[in-house]
């Protein structure tokens, strides 16, 4: 795992500069340009207020009242979460140019997208900050937001390690994770209030560290307090787990890349 | 006796094939047994490199040539350190630069400033050697007026010629080129092949793939065959490419012998020569080219020639049926292709009346007016409408060794004269090459 961040540590140029570029790279020749790193969540955050306030009308607790903003907080981190996975799927056999031509440290790829997209993740916040102040929800603990960023970040980081190397021997991989990545999201309460449902589905939910993620979220940006430590540090520690062992296979799927991909 | 720069001892690459791969019954069945890394391993291997070992010293020119599936991109691949040798070692000393995949990496949609601070990070620049060598790389490419237009605007050659500048750019210890030099115009070629040149001048070590063998001859110390993965020869450039030439003029031959009665031998891939110019033999065999020799003066055999000599190609042809329609034709190209001479009989306005059972045409060049080189010889028999008998193209070759080394293809019959205030000291006594009993080789 050392090995493993040290290796991230030493390209950090190049990660920064593929970074800057995939950001640039993705709106250019839109009219809206960067823009639409803004309005993509608020199109997001649209659809599913229309969905749940006038299709599929849901009487919502009071503690997830305004329900918009509630399910802000939430979705997106989560967007962050997904797309990143998602990225990471393809990103290795889509570069395949990269690690069969050049010399080319592989890892670089996956941590450029979950990177990417937590660039998008940083240009939405600004305006759920935004929405937040103008329901006069914020309060003193949204200091706090690195903590569940970081928890993340490290989670993140080591799925798309383990799901980048293993999509390259395994192009299944690719299509499956789009309906496991939808099972996830209905498996983190994002939609719903966690402290609302049946204690038997509270105990498995609670098996899903990004439920300890979004809660964290939730609590710092819409409740304004933040009591969820203890998950939050147990979200570390698969975190933690989950980078080892992404590391770990990716390290050892490392030298079969080339001629795989 | 400098430490090699890179040094191979031994080295396999074994690939790994995975037949059984039947996607989503491996997928399932390796999570569900939990078998994951054993499944990785592969059902069918195949031997793309076995034991190659060799060393190139540091500052020389190395060449790599054989046919293609012979092993050399992958050898390059591992000297880069893309992939790893399955068995043996190999040490490489310096930053290497492989001009593998020129502009591999680039984006499309971002403008050429920018990819080429990327691709240069990427071959291993820092930030601030980019900026350094920024307008140097755009200078090389000659696209100052592109560079902040997108890549996906540009040509193919603008797009190579981007990639070619960073990678030279880079400043490698160790540069590996893999036959990229056929990108762009005839000025920018030169110009990669001075900048080539320039290294070399540097004492940078250098490995060039290649299938134009003139290049590689001109360019390289040392030339490394490689046939079916393993080493078929090595030492000398001029020695190798002729061995080389030999064998590939030799196993046309023998393939073609083999096919006797086709009509038509459809080029194989590159499996011939060189860039552009593939060997071959067709024609209905009507008139068939039994045997083609090539004697010197004194009508013996040779493959080898000295300039100002007479060469004499000398073709034993056979008639199936007597016809009355026939030309023989002879061409002269060097190794790279360009054709230096080419004439038949009917452009110099022999009419054929009649041709039956076997003969002999002797086609004789008083003088040979060549530069040292190799060169390969077409000759054919066809009706003046230009349908075959038998065409064998490239299927001969021969060299000429020269003490002088002028540059070129063709040697004018030339003097110097000087007059007035210019002196010279008399030429340096020089043997001269007889190659009276050379076989050729």
């Amino acid at each position: 795992m050392i090995v493993a961040i040290k290796n991230l540590f030493r390209y950090r140029a190049l990660i920064q500069s593929l970074v800057s570029r995939e950001l640039k790279a993705r709106y250019r020749g839109s009219i809206l340009g960067f823009l639409w790193s803004f309005v993509n969540p608020l199109l997001l955050l649209l659809t599913y207020t229309v969905v749940f306030t006038m299709i599929l009308p849901v009487r919502h607790s009071a503690r997830m009242e305004p329900y918009f903003l509630f399910f802000f907080c939430g979705i997106l981190p989560w967007t962050w979460f997904s797309s990143s996975l998602a990225e990471a799927s393809s990103v290795l056999i889509s570069g395949g140019n990269l690690i069969k031509k050049v010399l080319f440290p592989a890892e670089v790829l996956p941590t450029v997208s979950v990177l990417a997209n937590l660039a998008h993740f940083f240009l939405g916040l600004p305006i759920l900050l935004a929405f937040l102040a103008f329901a006069g929800r914020l309060e003193p603990s949204v200091l706090l937001l690195p903590l569940p960023v970081l928890v993340q970040l490290v989670l993140t980081l080591g799925c798309a390690l383990f799901i980048s190397a293993l999509t390259v021997h395994f192009r299944d991989i690719q299509n499956i994770l789009a309906h496991l990545l939808h099972l996830w999201f209905f498996a983190s309460p994002v939609l719903y209030d966690f402290t609302a449902m049946p204690d038997v589905l509270r105990a498995v939910l609670r098996l899903n560290p990004m439920t300890h993620v979004v809660i964290s979220y939730q609590e710092i940006l819409f409740h304004g307090h933040f009591d969820h430590a203890r998950g939050l540090a147990a979200a570390l520690l698969a975190g933690l787990l989950a980078f080892a062992v992404g590391g770990f296979i990716f390290d050892r799927l490392r030298d079969t890349l080339p001629e795989e991909v | 006796m400098t430490a090699p720069a890179i040094q191979a001892r031994e080295v396999s690459k074994v690939y790994r094939r995975f037949v059984h791969r039947n996607q989503f019954k491996t997928l399932k069945s390796a999570l569900l047994t939990r078998s994951l890394l054993s499944d990785l391993r592969p059902d069918q291997t195949f031997t793309a490199l076995d034991g190659v070992s060799f060393e190139v010293a540091k500052g020389s020119t190395f060449g790599v040539i054989g046919e293609n599936g012979s092993g050399k991109s992958t050898l390059l691949k591992l000297v880069a350190g893309i992939t790893k040798p399955t068995l043996g070692s190999l040490a490489v000393v310096g930053r290497v630069s492989a001009l593998i995949e020129l502009g591999a990496g680039f984006h499309p949609e971002i403008s050429g400033r920018e990819n080429v601070a990327i691709n240069a990070i990427m071959l291993g620049l820092t930030r601030r050697e980019v900026e350094e060598r920024f307008s140097a790389i755009v200078a090389f490419a000659e696209l100052e007026p592109f560079i902040d237009a997108p890549v996906k605007t540009y040509s193919s050659g603008m797009y190579m010629r981007l990639g070619f500048a960073v990678a030279i750019h880079v400043d490698p210890d160790v540069l590996l080129i893999d036959e990229v030099l056929a990108v762009g115009d005839e000025a920018f070629t030169r110009k990669c092949l001075d900048k080539i040149a320039e290294f070399h001048r540097r004492g940078k070590t250098i490995l060039f793939v290649s299938h134009t063998l003139g290049l590689v001859e001109r360019m390289c110390d040392e030339v490394l065959w490689l046939r079916q993965g393993k080493v078929a020869d090595r030492g000398d450039a001029r020695r190798v490419v002729d061995a080389y030439l030999t064998y590939v003029a030799g196993g046309e031959e023998a393939l073609l012998r083999a096919a006797h009665g086709q009509t038509t031998g459809a080029p194989r891939g590159e499996s011939g020569t060189t860039a552009g110019y593939r060997a071959g033999r067709w024609g209905g065999r009507e008139v068939e080219i039994v045997a083609v020799r090539l004697l010197d003066g004194k009508g013996r055999e040779r493959h080898v020639f000295v300039p100002g000599e007479d060469l004499t190609l000398a073709l034993s042809v056979r008639a199936v049926h007597p016809v009355e329609d026939f030309v023989f034709g002879v061409g002269l190209f060097s190794a790279e292709g360009v054709q230096v001479y080419g004439t038949n009989t009917d452009i110099e306005d022999f009419r054929p009346v009649r041709l039956a059972g076997e003969g002999e045409v002797r086609l004789t060049l008083e003088g040979l007016r060549l530069v040292e080189g190799t060169y390969l010889v077409d000759v054919a028999a066809h009706k003046r409408d230009g349908t075959p008998y038998d065409y064998h193209q490239g299927l001969y070759s021969l060299r000429v060794k020269s003490r002088t080394k002028d540059v070129g293809l063709y040697r004018p019959l030339h003097r110097w004269s000087f007059a007035g205030g210019i002196a010279f000291a008399p030429p340096a006594p020089r043997e001269e090459l007889d190659l009276g009993e050379d076989d050729g080789g």
